[in-house]
């Protein structure tokens, strides 16, 4: 099983996200997520799009649809950027259960994970954090404790360290 | 100008000289425009017929098809011939209508998602939300269509925008087309040629495996220059036949499931192959694990996705063939080969082993094609699928590229006959004939109307058996004969049928008829339809099985065989 983050450069234009997407579930791949959003050029946009091949073969498939979507018109730009040494990061909100009891214990695991509270009601309290992947996964498990309501997550964008561009 | 308007002036700006299509309610304002045009339409019965005419004419002319419907069902309608198209790579543009932009997305009459539908089946596809978008789309349309691996483009085009009036701008309709994120690679990297080259020197049984690329990119010339330079014999794909002459000392025919005997061979034997614009299909590489398993493989393709999908290449060239065929042979053209020896082994095969039936024991279709072929052998030849497919590309005698038009990716039944009609309007001074089947025939007959009505005699021989024959023929072979609801025998006249729409029909069903049937045939400047009672159970032979490796072939053992004393190699007996 190998997760691959995939970067690609596409046209702002209607339709592109299901273009890109069409080429996954055609191959029953299934996506673990995918942020899109506009560049500095409000023309182009940018997926970040992170996949797990576990099938057998899973691997060329993968390679098939990497090229498959370099074919589309309306991809600019695809690297699958899994083998290079890049920052990745991932914007999670979390609404848990707190009592004013709880409250300190839950802003004890806050200042450790170097989160924020954005909202806090009389029995809840909304964590923004901020992060790669296992950060994100640990601070998921420590709040697990007091009642997660509800989590709404980015997904994943990542980029290339150093000077090299996509 | 109006929009509807625009996309006329588009279509001549790129020379579009006839559309195939069906009006509706979505596209009333463009088939208002096209009533006071010079742009010739030609009217389908139905719009799979359009999308067929058009990729038809396509594969005979070279040039863009143009195919156009209303949107909801006339939409739904193109969706097979659009498949079709992009199953095998042909330019076609598509035009359908759509309920205005107000009512989209609001299940209005007649209203579907058809960019939607069609995503995984066109190579791009367009929704005008504004008429000044038409010069620009247009001219991408036909640019996307054309270059590269060619493909169907859809356009689809709501009805306010067809009568929305704006300001044009003709130079919009010329400027040249800026994709960033399209640039096909058409020249061949240097260094792969140089590799490719050196692995033909080095080669001691080469074989050519050539396909529908070679005619995509006009290559044929370059094909037949290389492999005599080199002396490597050729085998073609479905989709390549009449790439590489057939009556060529060096021609193979056709590889694969249904391929001759000795190309099969060639390929399992060989030591190098030389794959140009091919995809390695399963109907060719039956066994991708055993294929050419002794072979280097040189890959030429202008898809860089196809390198690698099937068979990793030990030289992947991607690019035109074209192109990377002539710089080969610029690169060998001072070396010297000797292949002799493996050439003669190839010839012993092919004469050993050549295409057979039993003429004696009945009305046989492979008969009936042989004749056609002496009767006309000039004619383009369109097929259906099935039986009568690969008989049609067993017997007729193809010497020259779009001679053969046949559905190869999809497998399209149906196909042949809307092809046919496209192909006469593309090269109406030539004999069309679409090989059909009573199967097939019946999936698209009313486009007899379209070619009575439209003045365009193409003749239709219906190889008939009664019987869904391929699938037929599949049951007696793999499924102990059960023929579940392949025995189609009917009571459909189809000489009846034929005149009904104003056509000749003919009936043949003894062997001395086939000779003055298809003489009057040719004679007449009329739409023909014959009906050939063929023998019931003819198979289709060669054959190799779904997933077996390409020289365990499946043979006939009712008609004799020499057996050639240097091939080791056994056909399996069967019947």
């Amino acid at each position: 099983m190998v997760k691959h983050t995939l970067t690609v450069l596409v046209e702002n234009k209607a339709g592109v996200a299901a273009r890109v997407t069409g080429l996954f579930t055609r191959r029953g791949f299934n996506i673990d997520s995918i942020n899109a959003a506009i560049t500095d050029k409000p023309d182009i946009s940018r997926l970040t799009i992170v996949i797990t091949s576990e099938k057998e073969g899973g691997e060329r498939q993968l390679e098939q649809i990497t090229k498959q979507l370099n074919k589309l018109i309306d991809v600019i730009k695809i690297s699958d950027i899994t083998a290079y040494d890049s920052i990745e990061r991932e914007l999670v909100l979390i609404k848990v259960d707190a009592t004013p009891e709880q409250r300190t214990e839950i802003l004890q695991i806050v200042e450790i994970f170097r989160a924020r509270i954005v909202d806090l009601a009389a029995g809840s309290m909304i964590i923004e954090v901020t992060g790669a992947e296992d950060k994100i996964a640990a601070i998921l498990t420590m709040l697990a404790d007091f009642g997660i309501k509800e989590v709404a997550r980015t997904g994943k964008v990542a980029m290339i360290r150093g000077a090299k561009t996509l | 100008m109006t929009g509807s308007e625009a996309i006329l002036k588009g279509l001549e700006v790129e020379g579009v000289e006839v559309v195939f299509g069906y009006p509706g309610g979505a596209v009333l304002p463009l088939y208002d425009a096209i009533y006071d045009s010079n742009l010739r339409h030609v009217l389908v019965r139905h719009e799979q017929g359009a999308a067929h005419a058009a990729d038809g004419y396509a594969r005979v002319t070279g040039r863009v098809g143009v195919c156009i419907a209303t949107s909801g069902p006339g939409a739904t309608n193109l969706v097979t011939g659009i498949a079709n198209a992009y199953m095998d790579s042909i330019p076609v543009v598509a035009i359908t209508g759509q309920v205005p932009t107000t009512a989209i997305g609001n299940d209005a009459f007649q209203e579907i998602n058809i960019t939607g539908i069609t995503l995984p089946i066109t190579k791009h596809s367009y929704l005008i939300k504004q008429a000044e978008e038409i010069p620009h789309v247009i001219r991408e349309a036909f640019y996307i269509a054309s270059t590269g691996r060619k493909g169907p483009v859809l356009i689809d085009l709501p009805k306010d925008v067809q009568v929305e009036a704006f300001d044009l701008d003709e130079r919009d309709f010329t400027r040249p087309v800026k994709l960033r994120g399209y640039k096909p690679t058409v020249k061949g990297h240097a260094l792969q040629i140089k590799k490719a080259a050196t692995l033909i020197e080095g080669a001691k049984k080469p074989v050519i495996y050539a396909g529908g690329g070679v005619i995509a990119s006009g290559a044929s010339k370059e094909l037949i220059e290389l492999a005599e330079l080199i002396g490597a014999p050729v085998t073609t794909t479905l989709m390549g036949i009449g790439a590489f002459p057939i009556n060529h000392l060096l021609s193979l025919g056709m590889v694969g499931m249904h391929g001759t005997k000795y190309a099969n061979y060639a390929i399992c034997d060989a030591d190098l192959i030389l794959a140009v614009g091919v995809r390695f299909d399963d109907r060719v590489a039956t066994d991708p694990s055993q294929f050419a398993k002794d072979a280097k493989v040189i890959h030429i393709d202008i898809d860089p996705a196809e390198i690698g999908k099937v068979i990793i290449p030990d030289v992947p060239i991607v690019g035109d063939a074209k192109n990377i065929l002539r710089a080969l042979i610029d690169r060998l053209i001072d070396s010297r080969f000797d292949y002799s020896e493996w050439f003669n082994v190839v010839r012993g095969w092919k004469e050993a082993y050549p295409l057979r039936y039993n003429p004696e024991d009945g009305l046989k279709p492979q008969y009936i094609i042989e004749k056609i072929n002496e009767l006309a052998p000039d004619a383009i030849i369109t097929t259906e699928v099935g039986q009568n497919q690969m008989w049609a590309a067993q017997y007729f005698k193809y010497s020259e590229p779009r001679t053969f038009i046949t559905s190869g990716g999809l497998g399209t039944m149906g196909y042949g006959l809307p092809a046919a009609i496209g192909a006469k309007v593309g090269a109406p001074d030539r004999t069309v004939i679409d090989i059909s089947g009573d199967g097939s025939f019946m999936m698209k007959c009313q486009e007899i109307a379209t070619a009575v009505e439209g003045n365009i005699p193409i003749k239709v021989m219906i190889l008939n058996n009664q019987y869904l024959g391929m699938v037929r023929q599949w049951q007696e072979l793999f499924y102990d004969r059960r023929y579940s609801f392949t025995d189609i025998h009917s009571r459909t006249d189809f000489v009846k049928l034929a005149e009904a729409f104003g056509a000749v029909g003919m009936r043949v069903t003894k062997l001395k008829e086939v000779v003055p049937a298809l003489k009057r045939a040719f004679e007449i400047d009329e739409v023909v339809v014959i009906d050939f009672r063929i023998e019931r159970e003819e198979n289709v032979y060669p054959m190799v099985q779904a997933g077996a490796p390409l020289d365990e072939i499946i043979e006939p053992k009712t008609v004799p065989e020499n057996v050639f004393p240097t091939c080791e190699k056994e056909a399996l007996e069967v019947e």
